[in-house]
């Protein structure tokens, strides 16, 4: 069999200071020139190619992938998995090392790439297909089908500015689902929408596949990662450290990374630039005594809390916590700011440190092994951080109800219920 | 599925590796994107005159009143109308090419950072934005050229075959601004800098080019050869006199050719150089 794609070697360096220190104002410049003349004057020079400002997103990298496969690949932010579909898709250069790709890669790095809010969604069909590679006689053959998937008919000829955001994505997702690329590089575009819209959209990857095409699959949803891929590698740290099975990739990556168990931390690399002015520290759990653990016992309470801290004054912010099993099934979110009268009182949070903390309470879960996700949003306005398998942790049953008989437990929850036993003769 | 096999025979095979030095303008991949090239313009266009009352009548409004304002503060105020009798007909003239040219440099120079999420998304030639920023401003081009020729109406100016000129002209000014505009795009994406500097830059540029003057009031050899460097001075006079005739632009149009060729050939070399780190800087 063929090889669709060929990585070999490949590395990323990237300089520090290009990311993360971005002067997008003269005043910004001049007060950072003045406050750091050298540093400015550095930045006029050309980078040297082992100085300290510079990290390696992606090191000696090589796989193959034979046509017509979907590839999984998996680890946590800043591992550089955004970093290797750049560079699949050529928005990037490896600094090192060579990719040889056969046919035309078609990108869903982000849907709606190039949408302009004040053309109709008409206009914006031709213009996104046009950006993402397609020819105008393929739009007009495909606009059918195109218009079909969105269920958008009504509002064609209305700009997309007055779309709701579920009709902008249901639009965008459908131009991007017709384009037919040989290859096809996906990262995260199932994170959002609603369920529905998601099904669908996995639906049209599982035809992609059936199809033929060779399919690059980036995602934090272990369970679409499971459901969509035979085989996945794992990226930490900018190193590819397995190539596997999905069900063996994602257990190593969920197991894998935790330095301390019961607690995350989250390091500078791994925070995106974009993410500020929120800051994520850390995300523990502690025990009814509040010591970090990795276990919890089913008949006791235990309290998730996630530090972090803002470099300036944010309104309407939530810090959400999303509890998973690995299979990718919900079993709650919550929200600090859920209760209305506390989204009242601090949902504008002046800048500072912080810590949000919840307590489960006794009685809940089942046994089994979760994961615990992150968000960081202000609700229709933006979010700000989000990882999606934050910390991993295990649950002890002993003593919950029913543990008199040693047998396993349907179920995500093992509430105890109050029994009523009535002898109705 | 049989569409699928037949497909796979002429794949595209693409090595994607890390491009030292200079490299080539790669016109092949130019041209597999011309499309895209079309709907960019097109999106240009559309959009900027979207949700405004007067629309496309804008692009005649404002020459408009910019000959109005010149023919009072250079015309009458300044006395230019006593030389020069027909001086809206010459402001017009001079600002058509001008605004051509200011437009679309103000629109390229800013181009690739307007379109950060495209360049941080997608791959096509990077060349395509800025190209299309300035042919966007062809269309405002030929709609404000009505009114050099209702000027030309009012003042009885006989059309001429010198008039065919105009249209290597207007290339001429395309290309010089896209020279400049290549430049002043790429240097914006790592310095920000650079949208501050060209309103000035615009404005500075104008007063040293003939739009509000006549470039005859530029005299002397060395004088002149300073000012041919200035290749919008050429193109200018080259409208006044394919429209209103009088003397041709001569040698000072020879240099601002060569100038806008050094400009132009520096610019594309320049602008591909810096464009494999596009996405990594903006």
């Amino acid at each position: 069999m063929t090889n669709a794609i060929r990585v070999d070697q490949v590395s990323k360096r990237f300089r520090i200071g290009l990311v993360q220190q971005r002067y997008q104002t003269l005043s910004e410049k001049i007060t950072d020139a003045l406050s750091a003349p050298l540093r400015t004057f550095r930045r006029f020079q050309m980078p040297k190619s082992d100085s300290k400002d510079t990290i390696w997103a992606l090191r000696d990298i090589s796989f193959d992938v034979p046509e017509g496969q979907i590839l999984g690949i998996i680890g946590r932010n800043g591992a550089g998995k955004s970093t290797l579909l750049k560079i699949l898709a050529r928005i990037t250069e490896p600094t090192e090392g060579s990719i040889t790709i056969r046919g035309r890669v078609g990108s869903l790095l982000e849907v709606g790439t190039g949408f302009h809010p004040e053309l109709t969604g008409r206009e914006n069909i031709y213009l996104n297909g046009a950006i993402l590679g397609m020819k105008r006689s393929e739009i007009e053959r495909k606009f059918d089908e195109i218009i079909a998937f969105s269920e958008i008919e009504k509002f064609i000829d209305t700009p997309v500015k007055r779309y709701s955001s579920g009709m902008y994505l249901r639009l965008a997702f459908a131009v991007a689902a017709h384009l037919e690329p040989e290859i096809l590089v996906v990262d995260e575009v199932l994170a959002v929408g609603d369920a529905e819209f998601q099904k669908k959209c996995l639906g049209k990857m599982g035809d992609v596949a059936q199809q033929g095409r060779t399919v690059l699959f980036v995602s934090h949803n272990m369970s679409a990662v499971l459901r969509l891929t035979q085989e996945s590698i794992v990226l930490a740290n900018g190193r590819m450290v397995m190539r596997a099975p999905t069900a063996e990739a994602v257990d190593f990556y969920l197991s894998s990374g935790n330095p301390k168990a019961g607690e995350r931390v989250w390091e500078a690399a791994e925070i995106p630039a974009d993410a500020a002015p929120f800051h994520p520290i850390a995300m523990r759990l502690l025990d009814k005594k509040g010591s970090v653990v990795d276990t919890v016992r089913s008949t006791e309470q235990f309290s998730i809390e996630v530090e972090y801290s803002l470099s300036s004054p944010l309104t309407g912010l939530r810090i959400g916590v999303y509890l998973s099993t690995t299979r990718g099934e919900y079993v709650f979110t919550s929200f600090d700011t859920d209760d209305a009268v506390r989204f009242e009182e601090t949902g504008s949070r002046p800048a500072g440190r912080y810590i949000s903390r919840c307590q489960v309470p006794a009685d809940l879960l089942n046994s089994g092994y979760f994961i615990l996700s992150i968000n960081a949003s202000s609700y229709r306005i933006r979010r700000y951080f989000h990882d999606d398998s934050a910390l991993t942790f295990t649950v002890n049953s002993d003593g919950a109800p029913g543990s008199q008989w040693a047998e396993p437990r349907l179920g995500l929850v093992r509430p105890r219920f109050e029994w009523i036993i009535d002898k109705v003769d | 599925m049989i569409r699928e096999n037949s497909s796979k025979i002429n794949l595209d095979v693409i090595t994607i590796r890390s491009m030292r030095g200079w490299s080539s303008i790669n016109l092949r991949d130019l041209w597999k994107y011309r499309e895209l090239l079309y709907f960019l313009v097109w999106r240009d266009i559309k959009v900027r005159y979207k949700q405004a009352i007067l629309g496309v009548a804008w692009a005649i409004l404002l020459p408009l009143v910019n000959v109005v304002i010149f023919t009072f503060v250079f015309g009458i105020l300044l006395k230019q109308n006593q030389s020069s009798p027909d001086y809206p007909l010459l402001s017009a003239v001079g600002l058509l090419p001008w605004g051509l040219f200011a437009g679309a440099l103000q629109r390229c120079s800013g181009s690739l950072v307007g379109n950060t999420n495209l360049i941080t998304k997608v791959y096509f030639p990077r060349l395509i934005i800025p190209v299309a920023s300035v042919l966007g401003g062809l269309v405002d081009f030929g709609i404000s050229s009505l009114v050099v020729f209702g000027l030309m109406i009012y003042y009885r100016t006989p059309a001429s075959w010198t008039m065919l000129w105009l249209l290597p002209l207007t290339l001429l000014v395309v290309i010089t601004s896209l020279s400049v505009g290549l430049w002043l795009s790429a240097l914006n994406v790592q310095y920000r800098d650079v949208g501050h500097i060209v309103p000035f830059l615009i404005t500075t540029w104008m007063y040293a080019s003939p739009v509000a003057y006549s470039a005859s009031l530029v005299t002397g050899r060395i004088s002149r050869f300073v000012y041919g460097l200035n290749p919008m001075a050429g193109v200018i006079q080259g409208f006044r006199w394919a429209i209103m005739g009088g003397d041709p632009p001569g040698e000072l149009f020879i240099v601002s050719i060569v100038i806008v060729m050094i400009l132009f050939i520096s610019g594309l070399f320049y602008f591909r150089r810096m464009e494999r780190t596009f996405a990594d800087m903006i």
